[in-house]
């Protein structure tokens, strides 16, 4: 038999008091597409970190094709041709893609004798690659995400890399780019390349592995060949028990309109055009999902609803007040107005992670820790406060003394719900409200949007987890470099339809209309 | 995660430890028994007739500088600026005083001078403010910038309209008696207890009143939640609905008035008129005070104390010693600044493990 | 109109005198910078420079081995606070506090310990300096008609260091721009994890910057001492790292703006002497206070932006950790 690509024995490593990868074995047979899938926390990010150097292991062997390695640095990985695609890039921003291939290759001491020498072998490697050309001279911050990650997978194999990992590779691109680099992937691998990818989508997984491995807190649970598996049983090995995913089943009692967004523009720093003339209704008692890659203006929508940024053009409505660049307004007043926002970073907007849990269920609401002198906050009445919502969310543990960066991200993500819930808001806006979450506080705050919804709130919820966005909204409204391309039922929508809009097909409602 | 008592007890006094070690090894190098120095610096801070006085008198000067800086340091800011601040301090209160005392009785006076001091110092720091506000203009360079501009101000003003006529030093007219702050020791000779003279004032009182309305601002207002907020996450400010920008320059204007009120110490307490240099670097000694204070007033109160005898201490050793100046202080101050402040996780990691190690078989 | 000639060259050659180790600090601190460290303590290297190269050329009587030493101290203090920033992750803004102050009060001490002159070293003799280099034929040269005043004046009479520090310009756009190392460096300072991710060491990286940033503050250092001065005085830095590092960020970080800055604030500088009595027309008697401060008030202007951004290096002041 062939000796593994790559080979891993009893791979540990700690990172304090968690064992982030606790005994892991994995083999990659050489020339196929190995997929590694688990829930976030699962110790997937770190087992390629050591593979590429990026970490050192506490214990364990690495064997690439069929020799013992050691991998002390970025610098052996590479020797070893091995090739990182990282899930946020590592490029430098303001250099030019020659300059940031040049970054690992020049070994010359003078730039300019290594120049065209790069120059060659990116010119080389386009040719025999399909699908990998980019302009050399282009500087990388103009390009676009999927340009970018192009040059990230160059990168890795212009120094002669031979296995290629990616980080979840797809968390910026389009269905379509998505289809694109897959392709590119293909072509890859034909040619000999081994390639390890990471993510957390079964879907990419069945698409594209010939093999898939399965981690669980820190272990590895299970391989398989993925034509002999299924996404259900993949589902229940990562979780580790059957999954009931929680779905909006109950029609939508939509009522009355409370939000209305009205040919919202709003231009970043940059002075480019961040939202391009967005209307939306939000109603009471429905959740309407926007659907849309990160970076195509969702952040800002939620941004302008939340009275952190004001539209250049168009207004806002909420309860008779009407926000316009003429009248801007500011989160206290939106919150006074009713809206409730649970943000999409929870880490740096969310919660202040060294303030106590009690100082953290005030954020935003310091009302509620005023007592009959409004001008000093007291500490009783934030402690009460907080221990009501911990109990009613069930955030553990129940310790409101806690600072926040002492709680898993699902029981952060709890109580900033738990917050907002507790405002009794008309509208809620919500951004990723899942993401680095457990599936068990998946299922909770899942259901507890839908009790929301029910209890009459408008609910709008921003995800780049397209599953999300299709198990829980009762209108998908997809968004493409800051423009709403269309609308659909929420209810048995067309993951299909949904993605083109998506990628900014503007018909493709109608046209899927038509042809059903 | 580190204990509380090792994190706000063991590690500031290991850190102080080393600052003093590698001081003593200087002092040992130049030909000295830095033992005997120590002893000389304790001596000539507590010990002769006096010299406790003085020791609180410098503590007094330290405790606004270093409330000033740790104000700001809770919203992220880095005021360097103290020591402009604080010299244009002396000027508004010097100028109420040299407009003012002619016409007004004493006890009017003075309030309005402290005043001008906590005002005159909040206006050199609100422009610094406001162009972080409104610019992105780091507060860093620019409080450093106007140290110097405030330097060049007040010596132009010294050797110019304000210089007492008739003289060359430049230094203002003296205030009228009343309307300065009474000595200490004068206090307590006409309750009729003895005490040896110092330039120990009043403003003292101030300094330690100052430091209990910083607790309360900082810890029990909801300004004082939202300038932490401010500084732990930005972003989380502006969702909780802060409005940054004016957060900014009041957070600056309250470090630059704490600065400013430093003043009255000299000003209007030791000395009874402007002059020049009066801050003598008491403004960036507020940032080792409030480093080592960890930007907490009870910290800040033993930091100063600490420093006020290294000052007071550090002045004897010159007389004492043939070879070493008081501005073997400087030394200290720039050892405990490296040790509690840049060198300040140093210690963390090794200590971590250490409890680790020692808590994990008591569980297992 | 060939003694206003005349008197430009001088009014030049002053400028070029005082901006010297501004020059030679900002391109330090452009090192530094660029690598991602802020560099407050340029003051306390400089300082600590001169201190040992004028204690040092008085012991040795060397003014080469004066400013050997200069710049080990340089380099010294740089590695103390890449100790303290790089490997301990320290602020570097507080380090660079520390550094400047230590060097105030180490400077005074040490000069008392060892000369016991109120912290002034000796006054060295003219073998223990760098003297004036006249270039061949300033003197035929100089007969010449503007030619001549433009050659003997400006370019010739000054002291090695003195053209060290305009070399060290053109140098440091090479090193920066021209080499991998340059191209590795600027990369530290905007990106380090892509630095890393390629294989090289943002650690090892950082810490050649700011060696490089002590040997030219130690050359700076020197020139104070046992070039321009004839020995060294306390507090002889007299922020002049300060007004170096305005330089730099009115040169937006970049080579030669950061080199025109440098000889802007030195010709305010030398103005400054020269207009103390004049009666300007309209303006009157200008303070010669206001023109000293002249350059830090042009810093907080450029800073707030009206001569366009200065945008730093994007990684500035952050302490580069592996995620997690």
């Amino acid at each position: 038999m062939r000796e593994p690509a790559v080979a891993l024995r009893g791979i540990t490593k700690v990172f304090g008091a968690v064992r982030a990868n606790d005994a892991v074995d994995l083999d990659v047979e050489e020339g196929t597409i190995h997929g590694i899938i688990g829930e976030n926390g699962a110790g997937k990010s770190t087992l390629v970190s050591i593979l590429s150097g990026h970490y050192r292991a506490d214990a364990g062997d690495i064997v690439l094709f069929g020799e013992t390695v050691k991998m002390a640095s970025s610098a052996d990985a590479i020797g070893h041709g091995i090739g990182m695609v990282h899930q946020h890039f590592m490029l430098v921003p303001n250099f030019t893609v020659l300059e940031n291939l040049m970054l690992g290759l020049a070994k010359a001491p003078l730039l300019a004798a290594s120049r065209e020498d790069v120059r060659r072998r990116l010119a080389e490697l386009t040719a025999a690659y399909d699908g990998l050309d980019v302009p050399a001279d282009a500087v990388v911050e103009d390009l676009p995400v999927g340009l970018q990650q192009r040059v990230e997978i160059i990168k890795a194999l212009i120094g002669g890399g031979r296995i290629l990992i990616l980080d979840e590779p797809t968390g910026v691109l389009t269905p379509d780019e998505t289809d694109q680099m897959f392709q590119s992937l293909l072509e890859l691998k034909r040619q000999g390349v081994t390639i390890i990818l990471i993510t957390h989508k079964l879907r990419e997984i069945m698409a594209i592995t010939d093999n898939v491995s399965v981690m669980r807190l820190g272990k590895m649970v299970a391989h398989r060949k993925t034509a002999e598996t299924t996404r259900e049983e993949l589902a229940e090995l990562m979780v580790g028990r059957t999954v009931e995913p929680v779905r909006n089943e109950a029609a939508a009692g939509a009522g009355e309109v409370v939000m209305a967004a009205r040919g919202i523009s709003l231009r970043d720093g940059a002075g480019t055009l961040r939202l391009d003339d967005v209307s939306l209704e939000l109603r009471a008692g429905e959740i309407v999902g926007i659907a849309g890659v990160a970076g195509n203006g969702q952040s800002e929508l939620l941004a302008v609803l939340a009275g952190l940024a004001t539209p250049e053009r168009g207004s806002v409505e909420i309860g008779g007040r009407v926000v316009t660049a003429a009248a801007p307004t500011d989160p206290r007043e939106m919150r006074a107005l009713g809206v409730a926002h649970v943000p999409e970073d929870r880490r740096r907007e969310g919660l202040v992670l060294p303030f106590e849990m009690s100082e953290n269920a005030v954020l935003g609401y310091l009302g509620q820790a005023r007592g009959s002198r409004p001008w000093l906050l007291r500490r009783s009445r934030m402690v009460g406060r907080c221990g009501e919502l911990m109990q009613r969310f069930d955030v553990r543990p129940p310790n409101p003394a806690l600072p926040a960066s002492g709680f898993s991200g699902g029981n952060q993500q709890k109580l900033v719900i738990a917050r907002e819930h507790g405002a009794r808001p008309r509208v809620m806006l919500v951004g990723q409200p899942t993401r680095g979450v457990d599936i068990g506080a998946i299922e909770f705050i899942h259901r507890q949007l839908l009790d929301l919804r029910d209890a009459g709130c408008a609910i709008l919820l921003v995800s780049v987890e397209l599953d999300e966005i299709l198990a829980l909204s009762d209108r998908i409204v997809a968004m493409n470099a800051g423009r709403i391309v269309g609308e659909v039922e929420g209810r048995g929508a067309d993951r299909r339809v949904v993605g083109l809009m998506m990628a900014g097909v503007r018909d493709a409602a109608a046209g899927a209309a038509v042809a059903s | 995660m580190l204990p509380g008592w090792v994190s706000l007890g063991l590690i500031p006094v290991l850190n102080l430890l080393m600052a003093f070690a590698v001081a003593g090894v200087v002092v040992a190098l130049i030909g000295e028994n830095p033992w005997r120095a120590l002893v000389v610096m304790i001596d000539g801070a507590f010990v002769y007739p006096g010299s406790l006085g003085y020791t609180l008198y410098y503590t007094t000067n330290f405790i606004f500088t270093g409330l000033a800086v740790s104000v700001a340091f809770h919203a992220r800011l880095f005021n360097i600026g103290g020591e402009g601040q604080a010299a244009l301090g002396g000027l508004g209160a010097a100028l109420v005083c040299l407009a003012l005392d002619p016409y007004l009785p004493g006890l009017m006076v003075i309030p309005l001078a402290i005043a001008g001091a906590a005002l005159f110092g909040a206006a050199w720091a609100f422009l610094p403010g406001l162009l972080q506000a409104t610019r992105g203009s780091h507060v860093v360079i620019t409080t450093i910038m106007f140290n110097f501009i405030a330097a060049g101000l007040l010596v132009t003003l010294l050797t110019g309209p304000l210089i007492r006529p008739g003289q060359s030093t430049p230094q203002t007219r003296d205030i009228a008696p009343g309307a300065t702050l009474p000595k200490i020791h004068e206090i307590f000779r006409a309750l009729g207890v003895d005490m040896a003279s110092s330039p120990l004032n009043v403003s003292i009182v101030f300094a330690l009143i100052a430091c209990v309305g910083v607790w309360v601002l900082v810890w029990r207002t909801p300004f004082g939640y939202r300038l932490r907020t401010l500084g732990e996450s930005e972003p989380a400010a502006r969702y909780a609905g802060v409005k940054v920008p004016s957060m900014v320059i009041i957070t600056m204007c309250v470090s630059g008035a704490l600065a400013g009120l430093m003043a009255i110490n000299d000003v209007l307490g030791a000395h009874d008129k402007l002059f020049l240099n009066f801050t003598a670097g008491y403004g960036f000694t507020g940032i080792a005070v409030a480093l080592m204070g960890r930007s907490h007033p009870i910290g800040i109160v033993l930091a100063s104390l600490l420093f006020g005898a290294l000052y007071q201490g550090g002045a004897e050793l010159s007389f004492e010693f043939r070879s070493i100046d008081r501005d073997m202080v400087l030394v200290i101050q720039g050892l405990i600044i490296l040790f509690s402040g840049a060198l300040a996780y140093m210690l963390e990691a090794p200590l971590t493990r250490l409890f680790a190690r020692q808590r994990r078989p008591a569980h297992g | 109109m060939a003694e206003i000639w005349l008197d430009a060259m001088q009014i030049l050659s002053s400028t070029l005198r005082l901006a010297t180790p501004l020059i030679l600090c900002a391109m330090a601190g452009m090192f530094s910078e660029r690598a991602g460290v802020v560099d407050i303590g340029l003051e306390g290297k400089l300082l600590m420079g001169a201190f040992a190269a004028g204690a040092v050329a008085f012991y040795t009587g060397s003014p080469w081995l004066g400013l050997f030493a200069a710049i080990l101290a340089g380099v010294a203090m740089g590695l103390l606070h890449g100790f303290a920033t790089i490997t301990h992750r320290g602020d570097q803004i507080v380090s660079g506090v520390a550094i400047n102050i230590l060097a105030s009060g180490f400077t005074i001490v040490i000069g008392i310990a060892l000369f016991a002159q109120g912290g002034q070293t000796p006054a060295l003799t003219r073998d223990e300096r760098f003297l004036p280099i006249h270039l061949p034929f300033a003197d035929t040269i100089g007969q010449v008609p503007f030619l001549g005043p433009f050659y003997e004046t400006l370019l010739s009479g000054h002291n090695i260091l003195v053209y060290a520090a305009l070399l060290s310009v053109p140098l440091a756009a090479f090193v920066l721009f021209a080499t991998s190392f340059g191209l590795r460096l600027r990369a530290a300072g905007e990106a380090p994890e892509a630095v890393d991710s390629a294989g090289y060491s943002v650690t090892f990286l950082r810490y050649r910057a700011v060696i490089i940033a002590g040997v030219l503050c130690g050359i700076a250092g020197a020139y104070l001492s046992i070039a321009h001065g004839g020995g060294f005085v306390r507090e002889m830095s007299a922020g002049k790292g300060y007004i170096a590092l305005a330089a730099l960020i009115f040169g937006k970080w970049r080579p030669v703006p950061t080199l025109l800055a440098c000889l802007l604030f030195g010709a305010l500088e030398s103005s400054a002497s020269r207009l103390s009595d004049v009666d300007l027309p309209l303006i009157g008697e200008i303070p010669v206070d206001i023109i000293l401060i002249a350059p830090y008030v042009l810093t907080v202007i450029l800073l707030a932006g009206f001569f366009g951004r200065a945008i730093p290096p994007r990684a500035l002041g952050i302490p580069y950790v592996k995620d997690r």
